[in-house]
């Protein structure tokens, strides 16, 4: 099915809407392979192809909801009137209804590239074994890569609802991602990086091995850092995974429902005045561009924080109804979940310290380079979070010795106020987004 | 155009297998044409129900459905995978050829064993209550009653999220080597999540259960009970002063902790990452690697626990598989594939979290059996140090063995006694020091709380359990100074 007869098939089912009911259907279809390499050899492809359907029936401000994982009649047909049955256990909030046409024009962003459609089984294992063997012999130290893998993917979705919305979209992309495993001894670190692209020759083979076994190498020797309380430079990577975070407590749902630690704090500073936060799925540089939202209104650009000030909260039509306000086209959803309210792309603007100067700004601290635990290490309601850390000291300035088996604590209102410098280069991380490395004062470090 | 028959021959009652048996056979026969030495056919059919109820009303209804065989062919250390939605004949050939494209280097070929078959493929759900024979209301009724109960438990109390899910999981396994078996998987669950609000801000407090039942679950577990023990959660973590920072003694209580060994030994001695050398336990074989009086325990068969099954997802049966014993190592967990190699049989850890993807190497439920100690003597013999009642996720560096935890309740402990409640932290620590830094074992064992492992980007439900226990030293990642 091309895009246009999904985007026919979906509106055919939200043409059955009957009386009060809305009907909103997201349809979807995708096919995938994925090669791991090891010995030198193919040692896994995967390949298939997926279909689904999500059905949301509204009926007098209740919600019902049904997928499948096919897009047969009779699955189709199903699917619907077990979204129908749903509603009936609903319960009315006025608020909820379907989002509706606000006249706001898509970007109008080429996402659909069709080079990763071309490319052949042999070129995909070729690129994971010469992953895997530039791995290895990118360090004498490096004594095996546990995962050196390619991944490619091509999706095409359509979504129409009853209030007159239809979209469609193809997207594709392909990706890299490397776990060196470096030895020393009886001494074993891993290290991992990846990269995104939607075309292959955007990939970017040489950092993921450089970082990789950077990473895996620079470890070695690593020790348990005494506890204290002090100032971090957060590596961009490391950076980008808070920035995250953030991103989701600023999501009007966890706002209205009281969960955000930001509540009634728009216009109030929340950050050091030297952060500027935007959400930008306009850049189609990056694999979170896109020209719609999970409800089919218009992607578009929304300031989050500016010189430290809270803008404003990311909605969809649910939380905009709720709000008084309009949708930022920030519904985000994949076919088998209900719209939520999310990030597609985030930015931070550069600061004004080269990114070979922060150590020596910082003077003594410890550059945070990977953190473990933050699913489980952030409580995004209380802002609370203490996250496994590893890295290296900085110690007059200079990069030191490494240190893992620590913890970093502080709660994310603390981290935002506390940032004291961010880097003047945006480094380069998988899917084409970048992000500064930051510096943030007064955070406790565990170890011994 | 080629006329298809559709091949499923089930219903939602469970009878009769999730693909024919003949066309079974010929898929198989398909994918081994090439050149392939072995091959395999997974079917499965899941069906699930949500109900999320937030803000004082039923938000959101869902249900899923969805179909799928996953064929897999190898020829030495090669593996070629294919998965389809499209279980006709022709849909299953069509996949047994993309999956045996990369698989054709053996130069005779396997064949089909399908004269030894064994089992019909068919397998019964080991459940009172099937959830889809239940009405919705009753399960709004739980949902109700949990927030009712968890607001009115305490003022502080300012937002309740219940949440009850429902899952049947039928899979077909069945090989070349003339394995043919099924399984009907049912789990029920129920979560309560609360809010409060204190002048230091907002605090959570979460309780789940869940097993791998029917609606017999409601029988023993009340969830209005359920949601008092969550609000309750939330509204002591409002009084919480910052955890202390760096390494203190620290008592873990029955349950829960059991994710620790998960986190802290578990996935090293999961074999494919053993053979990668990606483990801190491999060559650990024999050698005494925990202190005396840990026994540690990976058992599928453990009905009806959350990581409970039959079969693995490669059509093995799973067993109760000792990994320590009293100290020392005593085997790996393995999947066919990792078995194969080592010339042994498989441990019935093979699992996947869906036909789109490959099996390898994965928990059920693992834990610690019990040791002797009265829990109160443990604490009692505690000077200080910190209590941890409730443990969130975690997360382990396989290579290194260093790995994180959450604690989402914990206490200080101070001359013996569990006194003030700490904030929200993480504990880390290094598994092979703390399976030797265990310096006392209750005799209170129980398993913990439903758990997802996330290994790879695929997730499958396990459980965990132990008694309560004594860590020696572990690094808390509070704020304190």
């Amino acid at each position: 099915m091309n895009t246009e007869e999904l985007a026919r098939l979906a509106q055919q089912v939200c043409e059955r809407a009957a009386g009060n009911e809305q009907i909103e259907v997201c349809v979807s279809t995708g096919r995938s392979t994925t090669v791991r390499a090891y010995n030198g050899e193919v040692e896994s492809l995967r390949s298939g192809v997926t279909a689904a359907i999500g059905v949301r029936v509204l009926d007098d401000g209740r919600q019902g909801f049904a997928s499948a994982g096919s897009l047969d009649p009779d699955v189709v047909a199903d699917t619907l009137e077990a979204a129908r049955r749903n509603v009936a256990f609903g319960e009315s909030d006025p608020h909820q209804r379907l989002a509706e046409p606000d006249g706001m024009e898509p970007p109008g962003l080429d996402l659909g590239d069709p080079a990763v459609l071309s490319i052949p089984d042999s070129d995909k294992i070729a690129a994971a074994i010469d992953l895997e063997r530039r791995c290895l012999d990118a360090d004498p130290r490096i004594s095996g890569v546990r995962v050196a893998a390619w991944s490619d993917g091509w999706s095409q979705s359509a979504l129409a609802s009853s209030t007159g919305i239809c979209v469609q979209t193809s997207t594709g992309s392909c990706s890299i991602g490397a776990q060196p495993l470096a030895t020393d001894g009886d001494e074993t670190q891993i290290g991992y990086a990846g990269d995104a692209a939607r075309r292959p020759d955007d990939l970017d083979v040489d950092r993921v091995v450089t970082e990789s076994t950077e990473l895996a190498t620079g470890q070695l020797g690593a020790t348990k850092p005494p506890s204290e309380h002090l100032t971090v430079v957060l590596a961009p990577s490391v950076a980008a995974a808070f920035i995250s975070v953030v991103a989701s407590v600023l999501a009007a749902d966890s706002v209205l429902k009281g969960r955000s630690p930001f509540a009634d704090r728009v216009g109030s500073r929340i950050a050091d005045e030297r952060l500027n936060l935007v959400d930008d799925p306009t850049d189609p540089a990056t694999l979170g561009a896109t020209n719609f939202d999970g409800e089919g209104l218009a992607a578009r650009r929304n300031a989050l924080i500016s010189a430290g000030v809270l803008d404003g909260f990311l909605h969809n039509a649910y939380t905009a109804r709720r709000s008084d306000t309009a949708s930022t086209g920030s519904a985000v959803r994949g076919t088998r979940s209900v719209p939520g309210v999310g990030i597609h792309a985030p930015v931070v603007a550069t600061g004004d310290i080269a990114n070979d100067k922060l150590n020596a700004s910082v003077s003594d601290g410890v550059l945070v380079r990977g953190v473990s635990g933050l699913h489980s290490g952030v409580n995004p309601t209380s802002g609370d979070f203490s996250v496994g850390a590893w890295g290296h000291r900085i110690a007059g300035g200079e990069l030191a010795e490494p240190f893992r088996e620590a913890t970093i604590a502080s709660t994310l209102q603390r981290m935002l106020l506390g940032i004291c410098g961010i880097g003047a280069t945006a480094e380069p991380l998988a899917g084409g987004m970048s992000m500064p490395p930051l510096v943030v004062a007064d955070i406790a470090l565990s170890g011994v | 155009m080629t006329p298809t028959t559709p091949t499923i021959t089930a219903d939602s009652t469970g009878v009769g297998p999730l693909v024919d048996l003949d066309v079974v056979d010929a898929t198989l026969r398909e994918a081994l044409r090439a050149g392939g030495e072995w091959a395999e056919l997974f079917a499965e059919d899941r069906s699930s129900t949500g109900v999320l109820f937030d803000e004082g009303r039923v938000e959101e209804m869902n249900s899923g459905r969805d179909r799928g065989v996953g064929i897999r062919v190898t020829a030495g250390d090669v593996t070629g995978y294919a998965h389809t939605s499209d279980m006709t004949p022709d849909g299953l050939a069509d996949a047994a050829r993309t999956a045996a494209a990369v698989a054709t280097r053996s130069p005779g070929g396997g064949t089909v064993d399908m004269e030894s078959f064994r089992g019909d493929g068919t397998a019964e759900p080991r459940v009172e209550v099937l959830p889809t024979t239940v009405g919705e209301d009753r399960k709004v009724a739980l949902l109700r009653a949990a927030d009712e109960a968890a607001r009115s438990m305490h003022d502080a109390i300012t937002q309740v999220t219940a949440r009850y899910a429902d899952s049947r999981r039928r899979i077909l396994v069945a090989n070349s080597h003339g394995i043919c078996a099924a399984d009907d998987q049912v789990r029920t669950l129920f979560s309560v999540s609360c809010v409060a609000s204190g002048d230091g801000g907002l605090q959570t407090g979460r309780e789940t259960v869940g097993y791998t039942v029917g609606w017999e679950l409601f029988d023993d577990c009340d969830p209005a009970e359920l949601a008092q023990r969550a609000a309750q959660r939330a509204v002591t973590k409002l009084a919480a002063r910052p955890a202390p920072s760096g390494e203190v003694p620290v008592v873990i209580a029955r349950g829960g902790g059991g994710v620790l060994f998960h986190e802290a030994c578990g996935h090293g001695l999961e074999a494919d990452l053993v053979r990668k050398g990606a483990s801190v336990f491999r060559d650990r074989v024999g050698s005494q690697v925990a202190a005396e009086g840990v026994t540690l325990v990976d058992d599928g068969t453990m009905g009806p626990e959350w990581g409970a099954l039959r079969i693995d997802d490669e059509g093995h049966p799973t067993q109760r598989n000792v990994l320590i014993s009293d100290g020392v190592l005593s085997d790996y967990m393995w999947d066919w594939l990792r078995s194969r190699d080592d010339g042994r049989a498989p441990s019935g850890n093979g699992r996947r979290q869906s036909y789109t993807h490959l099996p390898m190497v994965r928990m059920t439920n693992t834990f610690v059996t019990n040791g002797d100690i009265d829990p109160d003597d443990i604490i009692a013999d505690t000077p200080s140090g910190v209590y941890v009642a409730q443990l969130g996720g975690g997360q382990v560096n396989t290579a290194t063995g260093d790995f994180v935890f959450g604690m989402t309740e914990a206490y200080l402990i101070e001359d013996g006694k569990i006194t003030e409640p700490l904030r929200e932290g993480n504990l880390i620590g290094n598994g092979p020091q703390v399976l030797v830094d265990i310096d006392a074992i209750g005799n209170d064992f129980a398993m913990g709380h439903p758990g997802t492992c996330g290994k790879d980007g695929q997730g499958v439900p396990v459980g965990d359990g132990q008694p309560t226990l004594r860590v020696r030293a572990l690094t808390v990642g509070g704020t304190a100074a």
